[in-house]
C-alpha cells in the first residue's frame, strides 16, 4: 500500500433543473423585491471600446425542438484581447467590458440575443493568437453538467484560419457549428446539442 | 465587476475526473435523452478563456441576500417551515479555501412549492418565501445562509417519482473552467437513492458528497438547526515551472 493522495474530490455536478432561473434570474422568473436586477443583463457599459455587436440564436435538443428552458452565460475579452478577472495577468481589461454574461433563452420560442463587443484576439499558450471567440456555457433541465462550447465569428476567416483550436479540430467538417453566421442585425449562432450538425462541446 | 480580492494564483486547472460528474446521457432521466450530446466532447488544453473568470464584488450583495427566511417575506412576518441554517467551505481539489466566490442557490418552499411561472404543483406557494439567495464566500472560503427545508415534489419522469429535499447551488470559482451547478440533500432522507437525477452520477461516494450532515454545533438553540455542506472546486495545477516558485 501507498499513502493515500491528500487531494479532494470535485463536488459533483447536477443538473440545474427546470426552475433554475429561481435563482440565476429570479426577475425573470417573476421573484421581483430581492435582487434589483438579474445579474449578467449587461455585458457591457456605455462608454466601451470596441465594435459593438448583437448575437442571437437558439439551444436546439435532439429532435430539433428549441430549449425553452436553458440559461446561458457567456465569458469573452474585450476588444483589446483582456479578461476583466483578477486572474487576467496581462493588463487591465476595459473596466466598461465585464467580459461576462447570463441570459434565459426566451419562455416561448426559445431564442436569445445580447449586446456586446467583439473581442479581441488572445494567446494561446503556444504563443499563437486564437481568433476572437466568446466562450458558452449552457446549462438546462435534462444537462447533467453545463455544456461549453465556443462561438467563433464567420468574417474572422483569416483568424479563424490559423486559430490554434479551430485548427486542432480532428474533424474540421465539424468547425463551421462553432461559427456565427453574419447577418444584417449581427450574428446568429444555433446549439445544436445533439445529431445533426451537433454543435462541437469542449471538455476543458 | 469590482477587483477586491486578488488570487494568488493563475495557472491551469486540473483536468476534471470523469467518474465523479455524471455523463450526459442517463436514460433514467428521461429528459437527458434528447439533450445529450452524441459526439465526445473535445479536450482542447487549458487557455486563458479557460483560466480567467469573473468575480463579483460585494456591491452586488444587499443585506439579506443570504437570508432566505426574510428575504421575501412581508415585514414582521416569516415563511412556514423547518428553519434551517446552511453553511459550509469552498475549497479547492488541493485544500485550499476559495475566498471571494460567488454562491447563488435556489429551492422550493417546506412545501415542495417552486415560485416560477412553469410551475404548476398544486402544493401551495409560501407568501412569504421566495426561494433564492446569495452569498460571496469570505477569506476563509466560508459561507452561511438561512432558510426553510424545502419540502419534496413530485414531477413527471416515471409515473410515480419523487425529488428529495434539494437546494441547488451555483458556484463560481475564479475562473470559468470552475463553474458548477450542483443540488445539495439532507442527512438520512430515504428519497435519495430512488431518485434519477441522483443516479446520474455512477460513483457511490460522490452521491454522499452531495449529502449534507445535520450539525448540531451550529444549531441556534430554540431557533433553527443546521446543515454543513462544504463545496470543492477543481484546483489549479501547481505552476513551479511555469513562472514562479511559490504555491507548490
Amino acid at each position: 500500500m501507498v499513502q493515500p493522495l491528500d487531494t479532494l474530490k470535485e463536488t459533483s455536478s447536477q443538473t440545474a433543473g427546470p426552475y433554475v432561473h429561481i435563482g440565476l434570474t429570479p426577475n425573470f422568473a417573476g421573484i421581483s423585491g430581492i435582487y434589483d436586477e438579474d445579474l449578467g443583463t449587461r455585458i457591457i457599459e456605455d462608454g466601451v471600446r470596441g465594435e459593438r455587436i448583437t448575437v442571437a440564436g437558439k439551444v436546439i435538443d435532439g429532435t430539433g425542438t428549441p430549449l425553452k428552458d436553458a440559461v446561458i452565460e457567456i465569458w469573452q475579452a474585450d476588444a483589446d484581447g483582456l479578461y476583466n478577472s483578477p486572474s487576467e495577468t496581462r493588463g487591465e481589461a476595459d473596466p466598461k467590458c465585464r467580459g461576462w454574461g447570463r441570459f434565459p433563452v426566451d419562455g416561448a420560442d426559445g431564442s436569445f440575443s445580447f449586446e456586446t463587443v467583439k473581442p479581441g484576439r488572445v494567446a494561446h499558450p503556444s504563443g499563437r493568437d486564437q481568433a476572437p471567440h466568446l466562450t458558452f456555457w449552457i446549462v438546462a433541465r435534462g444537462i447533467n453538467i453545463g455544456l461549453q462550447t465556443r462561438m467563433y465569428f464567420a468574417d474572422e476567416e483569416e483568424a479563424n484560419s490559423e486559430d490554434p483550436i479551430l485548427t486542432k479540430i480532428e474533424h474540421q467538417s465539424r468547425v463551421p457549428t462553432l461559427i456565427a453566421c453574419k447577418e444584417a442585425d449581427g450574428y446568429r449562432f444555433d446549439i445544436r446539442i445533439q445529431g445533426h450538425n451537433e454543435t462541437i462541446f469542449f471538455d476543458i | 465587476m469590482s477587483k477586491l480580492f486578488s488570487p494568488t494564483e493563475t495557472g491551469a486547472f486540473v483536468a476534471r475526473n470523469p467518474g465523479i460528474h455524471p455523463p450526459s446521457y442517463t436514460p433514467g432521466y428521461k429528459t437527458s435523452v434528447a439533450r445529450s450530446p452524441k459526439h465526445a466532447k473535445l479536450s482542447l488544453g487549458m487557455t486563458l478563456s479557460e483560466m480567467t473568470g469573473p468575480v463579483f464584488g460585494h456591491d452586488i450583495l444587499g443585506d439579506l441576500d443570504n437570508d432566505m427566511i426574510l428575504n421575501f417575506a412581508a415585514p414582521g412576518e416569516s415563511p412556514i417551515g423547518q428553519r434551517i441554517i446552511v453553511h459550509g467551505r469552498l475549497l479547492d481539489e488541493r485544500g485550499r479555501p476559495v475566498p471571494g466566490a460567488l454562491i447563488e442557490v435556489w429551492q422550493a418552499n417546506a412545501g415542495g412549492r417552486y415560485r416560477h411561472k412553469k410551475e404548476s404543483y398544486l402544493a401551495p406557494l409560501d407568501p412569504n418565501f421566495g426561494g433564492c439567495g446569495r452569498v460571496i464566500t469570505d477569506d476563509d472560503g466560508y459561507y452561511c445562509f438561512r432558510t426553510i427545508k424545502p419540502g419534496p415534489y413530485p414531477w413527471p419522469n416515471g409515473p410515480n417519482e419523487w425529488r428529495p429535499a434539494h437546494i441547488h447551488f451555483s458556484v463560481f470559482g475564479h475562473g470559468f473552467a470552475q463553474r458548477l451547478i450542483t443540488q445539495m440533500y439532507f442527512e438520512g432522507d430515504p428519497l435519495i437513492p430512488l431518485c434519477p437525477i441522483v443516479r446520474t452520477i455512477p460513483d457511490e461516494e460522490a452521491i454522499k458528497r452531495l449529502i449534507a450532515p445535520l450539525d448540531m454545533n451550529h444549531t441556534i438553540p430554540m431557533d433553527a438547526r443546521a446543515y454543513k455542506f462544504d463545496i470543492v472546486l477543481r484546483g489549479r495545477r501547481s505552476t513551479l515551472f511555469e513562472n514562479r516558485l511559490e504555491g507548490n
